[in-house]
């Protein structure tokens, strides 16, 4: 790859590879900076019409009767659509299809959709809101994870493990009692942590386009077209072979585009019934009631130490404010209880979870999809077992770590594990040995770590198919085009896809074209979730590239008179390893391999390898590999107003290789970024009983708070470079892995700033400033939860750890049974 | 610049006219009630929200969006700046970002940290978390000083390298 390629002179380096680790710039980027990039609301086709949703005011209601006649004549309309015309139900999960484009008899949160108006422009189309009269038989609405426990009718679903409790799982691994026996100190705290938003900048929008022929085109901005494909396929009884959906690029993600959502369905119904283009662009409210993002969720740990900080034996429970809807609810619930083993040895592990619906917009997967919550809980945890047993935090951890290439007690396997360089780098930088616990008053730093999955390793729906497929065209031209299903977000995806090919190829990446998130022309790939797309669209990019470079080693060796293994394929060239000059140009080498081939186009795919785990729930956790964090945050705080600044973030990433240092620590700062935001202000929060109704408090950018650069702070960016064999060059995740340890370690900084313990999310400056009141009379420093409310949990199955000599099944799972059936195979994904 | 011409409905907003009426679908909404700085564009060199502004209210006026930006030979140093630097993730927020540093940059050639924070404050990103932007601003203004300028290495590589730019690998 000539340094044309790279704007940088490249250092002399002991790199084996050329283009994988330099700091390239994005494929994609001069289309960004150009304002060339084509997000779904700048693409007006010709006699498009304009759909807007009529959305409940009321949080819990049966729908009587809704009258469109009035909507319908009014001047611009061109039609009005009501649930009743799309009766199929869907869902993300198998097992929650739950979902109707609109609302067919109730309405479950303030913002569901009732009614659709498709109208010769926006303003048409929103007048005609107007004129829709929708009675409704308002229900008692429930708006909390205790309102639901204790409420189990009228049932918010007609499906669920019971009343209102969506999903109850648990299980235990080893013996959990006696390992709390063995334990010298055995701790319980309550944590919460608030649901927040992606707030992703581009709202959600979707052009559908249902053509003459029969066929449907849909241009949405999501992170899943496959998916899209499924439900539309579903809902709309169209064969999928007829339905092509084009994903936009995403004006950011984050998890908030990840579902088959109601308006990409009812813009595709309604293209079917005018005939024509209908376009919708959600305004910033109606993302809010959308949703998807953190679940509320409340936490109870127990946990036996030795005075050393050993684990013993650890009891985790949760409860998830779901919110009107499945979603990925289901998933989200057992991923608040897998990742605890990855990071220290924990030999007997209990988790306990349960999901309930509440009258509000709902919860699904938000950057780390279900384990910031547990991880915030663990790491305050951690530091208070630190503090009461005189122990160092970071020293405590760095000596129980859990070791690499082994198997946890919930049987997630470990490949590399490089948090202990993770911790020695922050400790090493932050000044943590001799400034943690002697800063004056008022200033304080804080130490946490984390673990992440580098994929999901079992789809969403069950099937043996690859979870990714990439198709590469070589050209006479030189170039080579690359077509992938995954979909650019903003994380560099396509760019990936790039220089993979380019590095095994050697061609140059400003000659690959990336074709990707079509489901007409690109390879079925699962999409932008669980930082999947690096490792698995990668390795099928690689094979599919290796297999391309096989085709042209015979061809050009017998050309050149060479032996096969001389040839070396770089810098857009195929040449003799012992004699640079004696070779050839890519383009010439591709056309002597389809003179002797034919037409030259290769595939590659991959698959997971298979997980461990066979008990109900084991599909949950499981990744070819975990990326892992430290952090150490320092933090100023003002005891007089409790606000409380952010210094400074030390922050070690293990991502195992980078493809690209500069995208990585771009993602390490992003993912940075969004942890501070909910640690220091971010919260969907909701008022109840006004009038009997539940509304969205901040449902706008100006109410709703986001760190702006004035909140933001200075971050140094360690990349710790462990690499798993399971990764592409050893690559693993850096997405979402970053900003998990941010928000404990911000609340340990204000321990050890004030000396106060904020156990709840977000950490605002009211609770910093009620604590230190509460301190200051003597009593303890502490906001949080004080109780934990009576759940119907069941009856754990039991899982002998691998130490046990466990080969991963459940012992009494037929026996028990667990109380009966218990409803369908979690999240889709456990094999039966 | 161009003088342009178009007619438009009297209620519309300068972002719906740009988008809309003038085909320069560059300018991005993310709010519609002026709090998240996407639309930003430069009205006679002021970074000014367009979804807070009339497209009556331009008449006669200058009107600068991202598609301006770039000249004949090429990118604005602010867009060479952002490309080479990953400051533009998804993008969205982007040319809100790059107007507004522009009208920084020539109001204030040298502008330290703390200054390119206060002017970049009403525009909100959730991809980068501002850093790498912070450093595009600085590249691009050293560059425009005519200086001789390259991001750092830890703007590259993380804060642990070593000379050959190679990242130690740790063997835990």
């Amino acid at each position: 790859m000539s340094s044309s390629d790279s704007p940088f002179p490249i250092p002399h380096s002991r790199l084996k590879t050329r283009v994988v680790g330099r700091p390239l710039p994005k494929v994609d980027a001069h289309a960004k900076v150009t304002g060339q990039t084509r997000f779904a609301d700048d693409l007006f086709l010709p006699r498009m019409l304009h759909c807007k949703l009529l959305r409940s005011t009321i949080a819990h209601a049966r729908i009587v009767s809704i009258d469109v006649s009035k909507a319908l004549a009014m001047p611009g309309v061109v039609t009005v659509a009501t649930g009743a015309e799309l009766p199929i139900p869907f869902g993300i999960l198998p097992v929650s299809q739950d979902e109707h484009a609109l609302c067919t008899d109730r309405v479950r949160f303030v913002g569901d959709p009732v009614a659709a108006v498709a109208a010769i422009d926006e303003d048409a189309a929103f007048d005609a809101l107007d004129a829709i009269d929708v009675v409704y038989e308002p229900l008692t609405p429930i708006a909390s994870i205790e309102e639901a426990a204790r409420t189990p009718e009228p049932r918010i679903h007609d499906y669920g493990d019971e009343g209102n409790f969506h999903k109850l799982v648990s299980m235990e691994f080893g013996d959990v009692a006696e390992g709390f026996d063995a334990a010298d100190k055995v701790y319980e705290d309550l944590f919460f942590y608030e649901g927040n938003n992606h707030l992703a900048l581009e709202q959600h929008a979707a052009v559908a386009d249902w053509g003459p022929d029969g066929k449907l085109t849909l241009y949405s901005s999501t992170q899943t077209p496959h998916y899209v494909h499924r439900a539309l396929a579903k809902v709309l009884s169209l064969p999928a072979a007829r339905i092509r959906v084009i994903a936009t690029p995403n004006g950011g993600g984050f998890g908030g585009k990840s579902d088959p959502f109601q308006h990409e369905i009812v813009v595709a119904h309604l293209s079917r019934v005018t005939g024509r283009p209908v376009k919708i662009c959600l305004t910033r409210e109606e993302v809010f009631y959308c949703h998807r993002g953190r679940h509320p969720t409340l936490m109870r740990v127990k946990t036996g130490v030795k005075n050393d900080g050993a684990i013993t034996a650890m009891h985790f429970e949760t409860a998830l404010d779901g919110g009107g809807y499945g979603s990925y609810g289901v998933a989200s619930t057992y991923y608040t209880g897998a990742l605890q083993t990855v990071t220290y040895k924990v030999p007997a592990y209990r988790f306990d979870g349960a999901r309930v619906f509440t009258n509000k917009p709902p919860c699904g997967p938000k950057r780390g999809h279900g384990t910031p919550q547990p991880r915030f809980a663990l790491e305050v945890q951690l530091d208070k077992i630190a503090c009461d047993l005189g122990l160092d935090p970071a020293e405590m951890r760095r000596r129980h770590l859990a070791p690499r290439d082994s198997l946890t007690a919930n049987f997630l396997r470990i490949g590399s594990m490089g948090l202990g360089a993770c911790i020695d780098k922050v400790v090493l930088a932050s000044g943590w040995r001799d400034r943690r616990g002697r800063l004056r008053q008022g200033r304080g730093l804080g130490l946490a770590c984390s673990s992440y999955l580098t994929g999901a390793g079992l789809p969403i729906y069950w099937n043996a198919m690859p979870q990714s497929g990439v198709q590469l065209k070589l050209d006479r031209s030189g170039g080579v085009t690359v077509f992938c299903g995954s979909t650019e977000i903003g994380q560099g995806s396509d760019s990936v896809l790039a220089y993979l090919v380019a590095e095994v190829l050697g061609v140059l990446v400003s000659d690959i074209r990336i074709v990707t998130g079509d489901t007409d022309l690109t390879p079925v790939d699962l999409g932008s979730y669980s930082s999947r797309v690096t490792l698995m669209t990668g390795n099928a990019a690689i094979q599919a590239a290796e297999r391309a470079r096989e085709l042209l080693r015979e061809p050009v060796a017998k050309n050149l008179g060479l032996p096969r293994d001389r040839l070396v394929f770089a810098e857009g060239r195929v040449f003799d390893a012992e004699d640079p000059q004696k070779g050839m140009s890519f383009g010439e080498a591709v056309i002597l391999g389809e003179s002797a081939h034919g037409t030259l186009g290769t595939v590659g795919s991959y698959s997971p390898p298979p997980s461990a785990g066979r008990y109900r729930g084991a599909g949950v956790g499981p990744s070819p590999a975990y990326s892992y964090s430290a952090a150490v945050v320092e933090v100023e705080v003002d005891p007089d107003t409790g606000i409380t600044r952010v210094v400074k973030i030390w922050i070690a990433h293990d991502v195992g290789k980078c493809i690209n240092p500069l995208l990585v620590i771009g993602q390490v700062e992003g993912s940075v970024y969004m942890g501070l935001g909910e640690a220091m202000m971010e919260e969907m929060a909701y008022r109840s009983g006004v009038n009997g109704n539940v509304v969205h408090k901040f449902p706008s950018m100006l109410e709703y708070k986001s760190p702006t650069t004035k909140e933001m702070c200075d971050v140094e960016t360690f990349l710790i470079e462990d690499p798993d064999p399971n990764g592409p060059f050893g690559a693993k995740e850096a997405g979402q892995g970053p900003l998990l340890p941010i928000p404990p370690a911000f609340c340990n900084a204000i321990y050890d700033a004030v000396g106060v313990r904020i156990d709840e999310i977000p950490a605002t400056p009211e609770k910093v400033r009620k604590a230190l009141r509460e301190k200051s009379r003597g009593r303890a420093g502490r906001v949080g939860p004080t109780s934990f409310p009576a759940i119907p949990y069941p009856p754990p199955i039991h899982v002998p750890t691998p130490e046990q000599g466990g080969d991963g099944r459940a012992v009494d799972a037929a026996v028990t049974g667990a109380g009966g059936v218990r409803g369908a195979i979690p999240g889709g994904a456990a094999r039966p | 610049g161009e003088p342009l011409l178009a007619a438009f409905a009297p209620h519309k907003t300068l972002l719906e006219v740009l988008r809309e009426d003038l085909s320069l679908p560059g300018t991005k909404h993310g709010c519609e009630l002026g709090e998240c700085g996407t639309c930003a564009v430069l009205i006679d060199g002021e970074p000014v929200l367009s979804c807070l502004v009339l497209g009556l209210e331009c008449e006669g006026r200058h009107v600068e969006t991202v598609e301006g930006m770039a000249g004949k030979d090429g990118l604005h140093p602010l867009q060479k700046a952002f490309v080479d630097l990953g400051a533009a993730q998804c993008g969205y927020c982007t040319p809100g970002f790059l107007l507004t540093a522009r009208a920084l940059l020539e109001e204030n050639p040298r502008p330290t940290r703390a200054q390119i924070q206060e002017a970049l404050a009403g525009n909100l990103c959730r991809c980068t978390g501002y850093l790498k932007i912070y450093e595009a601003v600085e590249l691009a203004a050293a560059w425009m000083r005519g200086e001789q300028a390259e991001p750092s290495k830890q703007t590259l590589y993380g804060f642990d390298f070593d000379e050959s730019g190679l990242l130690p690998v740790h063997r835990s």
